[in-house]
C-alpha cells in the first residue's frame, strides 16, 4: 500500500487530523533541505509536500516565489529532488513525501524517465499545479502503473461536474485550495470552506485537505476540523527567508525555527 | 482544404485547443472555470451577426480599417528582387496590430460584465491598445509590465498612465514580458470573479490562442483581397515577425490553404543564434509547457525557462503561440531568424527609403523580407507584415547611436 494512504489509515483510526507542511527544495541552501524534512516529521508532520523549484511558478504567492528564485539560483532542479528523496529514505522509511512543482520540468526529463526515478528514489505522490486532469490522462496512466498517487486540486471555483471528474481520477487526497488566490494569499473564509469541503466529501471516500491561507495553528485547527487536514507552506517558507535574509548558514538553525511552528501546530490540531 | 497536406485548417485547434501536440489548457484548478466562462462566450458570440458587425464598425471607425496593402517601389529597387508590400498596421489606431485583438477581446469583456480588465506587456504595444480599449468602455485597467521593459519602453508607460491606467512594474524573475505574464495570471486568479484577462498573444490556455488568431485575422483576410484587387494576384511569400506570434499568425491565418503562398515567420535573432542569447524558440528550443500552453520553449536542460535576449521588447519571450509550433512541425511556415544588428539596419533603411519608420519588432521581418526578395524574381510578390510603427522605439534607437534626448 502506497505511504500516504496508509498514512490516512492510520491518522482514521487514531482519530487524528494530518499536518502537511511544504517547503521548497534547495531553499536556501542545498543542505537545508534535508535536516528540515526530518525535523517536520520529529515535530509532528504526517506528510511532506517538497516543492520543485521552477523559474516561473504562476500560482505562488511572493513569499514562495521567491524561495523558487533562492533555490535556482543554487541550482535546485528536479534532479536534486529525486535524489533528496533518496537520501530522506535512508533514515525515515515511513514518511510519505510528494512532490509539489509544475509541469516543465517533469515534461523535460520525461513522463517514463521521471517516473521510474521517483520510484526508485521512495516518492508516494505528485501534484503539478498546471497540469489539470483534461491534460494529464497520459502522465496519469503511467503514474498508475508505477503506484504513485497523482494528487490534483479543486478550487472554490470548480464546477460540480468537474468536481466529479477530478474526484473520479485523484488518487492520495483531494487538495482542496481554501480560496481564489495564490499561495500565502489572503483571509480564510471557514464557512465557504465547510461548505465545499463537504461537498467533496459527499462524492468520493478519499480524504480532503485543505491549503491556502493556513497561517498559525489555530487557523490549521480551524479547517481540519471540517476535513482531514491541513497544508501549510507560506508561514513556514516566510520564517526561513528571514533566517536567510539574517545571513543564517546553519542548516540546524533552519531546521530548529520550523520545528517550532510545527510542534505548535500539532498541538493545536491534536487538543 | 489543402490538398497536398491533406490538412483543414478551419478545424485546428480541436475541442479541447490543441494544435497537433501543442496548445491546451494546462492551469490551476482555479482558472479552469475562468476559461469555460470565457469559451462559452465566445463559442455563442464568435457567429452572431451582431456581434460581428460591432466587431467590424469599431475596427473600420475607431481603428481606422482596412489598413492599406501599400507597394513599396523605391524599397523594392533599392533591394532587388520580387516587389515589396507592406500590411500598413502600423497606421492603426495607437500604432499596430495589437488593437485588433483588444477590441475583439474587449466586446466579449462587456458580455461578461466585468468591470476590469488587466494585460500583460512587453513593448507596452498591447498594454497601450489594453488601456485604450478600457477608456472607451470605461473599465478598470491594470497593465502588467516587466521593471525592465518600464524602463525600455518610458513612453509607452506614460501613454499608458495618461489613458488612465495603472502599470505594474514586475520585478521577479527576468523582470520581462514573461514576468509580467507570470504576474498577469496570479492577479487572475486572485481576481477571477470581476476580472477579464486580456491576452495580447495568440498563447496561453485555450481558448485565447484561437481566439486571438481569430480576431487578428482580418490582417490576412484585408491582404488577401487587396493583393488580388490591385496585384491581381495572390503573394508570392508573407513576411511576418514571430515573439508571441499574433500579427504573424494573423496575416498568415487566412493563406494557409492557398498552397502557392510561401510563409515566413521571423523570430529575434538577437547577437545571434550561435550565441544562446535569443528568443527563438521555434528554431533554437524544444517542446515545453508555460503559461497555459504546451510549445517550443527557450530552457535549460532542467526545464527552466531561460532568459532571452532581443533588442526588441516584444519579441523577448522564450515561447510561441502554439498553432506556430504546430505549423513548424507540419512544415507549412518556414520560421527563420534575423539578429539585432540585421534588424536594426533594416529599421534605417525602410525609414530612408520610403518614410516609413518601422518598430524594432517588424523590422525583423522587414529584414528578412530584403534577403527573400533577392532570391526571387521581379514579378513575384512578397506581403510584409508592418506590425507596428517605430516611435516608440526611438529612445533605444538614439541610445544606440550615442545620443540623449
Amino acid at each position: 500500500m502506497n505511504r500516504i494512504n496508509k498514512r490516512f489509515e492510520t491518522l482514521r483510526q487514531q482519530g487524528r487530523k494530518a499536518l502537511i507542511p511544504y517547503l521548497v527544495l534547495g531553499d536556501p541552501a542545498r543542505d537545508v533541505t534535508l535536516p528540515v524534512m526530518h525535523a517536520m516529521v520529529k515535530s509532528g508532520a504526517d506528510i511532506i509536500e517538497l516543492g520543485v523549484p521552477f523559474s516561473d511558478p504562476t500560482a505562488e504567492g511572493p513569499v514562495i516565489q521567491k524561495a523558487h528564485e533562492r533555490a535556482l539560483l543554487n541550482g535546485s532542479s528536479l534532479r536534486d529532488a529525486l535524489a533528496l528523496v533518496a537520501q530522506f529514505r535512508e533514515t525515515d522509511p515511513d514518511t510519505p513525501v510528494l512532490l509539489m512543482g509544475y509541469a516543465n520540468p517533469i515534461e523535460r526529463m520525461g513522463y517514463e524517465t521521471f517516473i521510474a526515478a521517483a520510484v526508485s528514489a521512495g516518492v508516494d505522490g505528485v501534484l503539478t499545479v498546471d497540469l489539470p486532469p483534461e491534460e494529464a490522462e497520459e502522465f496519469n496512466q503511467h503514474l498508475g502503473k508505477a503506484g504513485i498517487e497523482n494528487i490534483f486540486l479543486l478550487a472554490p471555483t470548480s464546477s460540480n461536474d468537474r468536481q466529479k471528474m477530478v474526484t473520479g481520477m485523484a488518487g492520495g487526497f483531494i487538495y482542496y485550495v481554501s480560496l481564489k488566490g495564490v499561495t500565502g494569499a489572503g483571509n480564510l473564509d471557514v464557512a465557504s470552506v465547510k461548505q465545499h469541503v463537504d461537498h467533496i466529501r459527499s462524492l468520493t471516500d478519499l480524504p480532503v485537505c485543505v491549503g491556502f491561507g493556513i497561517k498559525d495553528g489555530a487557523s490549521a485547527r480551524s479547517v481540519a476540523e471540517l476535513s482531514d487536514g491541513a497544508v501549510v507552506g507560506s508561514v513556514l517558507v516566510n520564517r526561513m527567508a528571514g533566517l536567510a535574509e539574517a545571513g543564517e548558514s546553519d542548516p540546524a538553525a533552519y531546521a530548529s525555527a520550523v520545528s517550532e511552528l510545527i510542534t505548535e501546530m500539532r498541538n493545536a490540531l491534536d487538543n | 482544404m489543402n490538398e497536398k497536406m491533406n490538412i483543414d485548417f478551419s478545424q485546428v485547434p480541436d475541442a479541447r485547443g490543441h494544435f497537433g501536440p501543442y496548445g491546451g489548457r494546462f492551469v490551476s484548478e482555479t482558472l479552469i472555470y475562468a476559461l469555460d466562462e470565457l469559451e462559452r462566450i465566445y463559442r455563442s458570440l464568435k457567429d452572431d451577426p451582431e456581434f460581428q458587425a460591432q466587431f467590424d464598425y469599431d475596427l473600420a471607425h475607431y481603428v481606422g480599417r482596412p489598413s492599406p496593402l501599400y507597394f513599396a517601389e523605391r524599397w523594392t529597387r533599392e533591394t532587388g528582387g520580387a516587389r515589396l508590400f507592406l500590411k500598413r498596421e502600423d497606421l492603426n489606431h495607437t500604432g499596430a496590430h495589437k488593437i485588433n485583438n483588444t477590441i475583439g477581446q474587449a466586446l466579449l469583456a462587456k458580455h461578461t460584465g466585468k468591470r476590469r480588465v488587466i494585460a500583460e506587456t512587453g513593448a507596452g504595444q498591447h498594454g497601450v491598445a489594453t488601456a485604450t480599449v478600457a477608456a472607451r468602455l470605461g473599465l478598470e485597467c491594470h497593465i502588467f509590465m516587466g521593471e525592465e521593459d518600464v524602463h525600455r519602453q518610458s513612453l509607452n508607460v506614460y501613454r499608458m498612465k495618461l489613458l488612465g491606467a495603472t502599470v505594474i512594474p514586475v520585478t521577479s524573475g527576468s523582470k520581462t514580458l514573461k514576468d509580467a505574464m507570470n504576474e498577469a495570471m496570479r492577479d487572475w486568479v486572485t481576481n477571477v470573479d470581476d476580472t477579464f484577462y486580456i491576452i495580447g498573444t495568440c498563447a496561453g490556455p485555450h481558448p485565447y490562442p484561437e481566439l486571438v488568431r481569430n480576431f487578428q485575422s482580418v490582417i490576412g483576410r484585408e491582404a488577401r483581397q487587396q493583393s488580388l484587387a490591385q496585384a491581381g494576384q495572390l503573394p508570392d511569400a508573407l513576411v511576418a515577425c514571430v515573439g508571441g506570434g499574433s500579427n504573424a499568425i494573423g496575416l498568415f491565418h487566412p493563406f494557409l490553404e492557398d498552397e502557392s503562398v510561401a510563409m515566413y515567420g521571423v523570430e529575434a535573432g538577437g547577437f545571434g543564434l550561435a550565441t544562446g542569447k535569443h528568443a527563438a524558440p521555434l528554431n533554437d528550443g524544444i517542446p515545453g509547457v508555460l503559461h497555459g500552453n504546451r510549445t517550443y520553449l527557450m530552457e535549460d536542460e532542467n526545464g527552466q525557462i531561460i532568459e532571452t535576449h532581443s533588442i526588441s521588447a516584444g519579441l523577448d519571450y522564450p515561447g510561441v503561440g502554439p498553432e506556430h509550433a504546430w505549423l513548424k512541425d507540419i512544415g507549412r511556415v518556414n520560421y527563420v531568424t534575423i539578429d539585432d544588428d540585421e534588424a536594426m539596419d533594416a529599421f534605417r533603411r525602410l525609414t530612408k527609403v520610403e518614410g516609413i519608420m518601422p518598430a524594432l519588432e517588424s523590422s525583423h521581418a522587414v529584414a528578412y523580407a530584403e534577403k527573400l526578395a533577392r532570391q526571387m524574381d521581379p514579378e513575384q510578390m512578397i506581403v510584409v507584415n508592418l506590425s507596428g510603427r517605430g516611435d516608440k522605439d526611438i529612445l533605444t534607437v538614439a541610445e544606440i547611436d550615442g545620443i540623449t534626448l
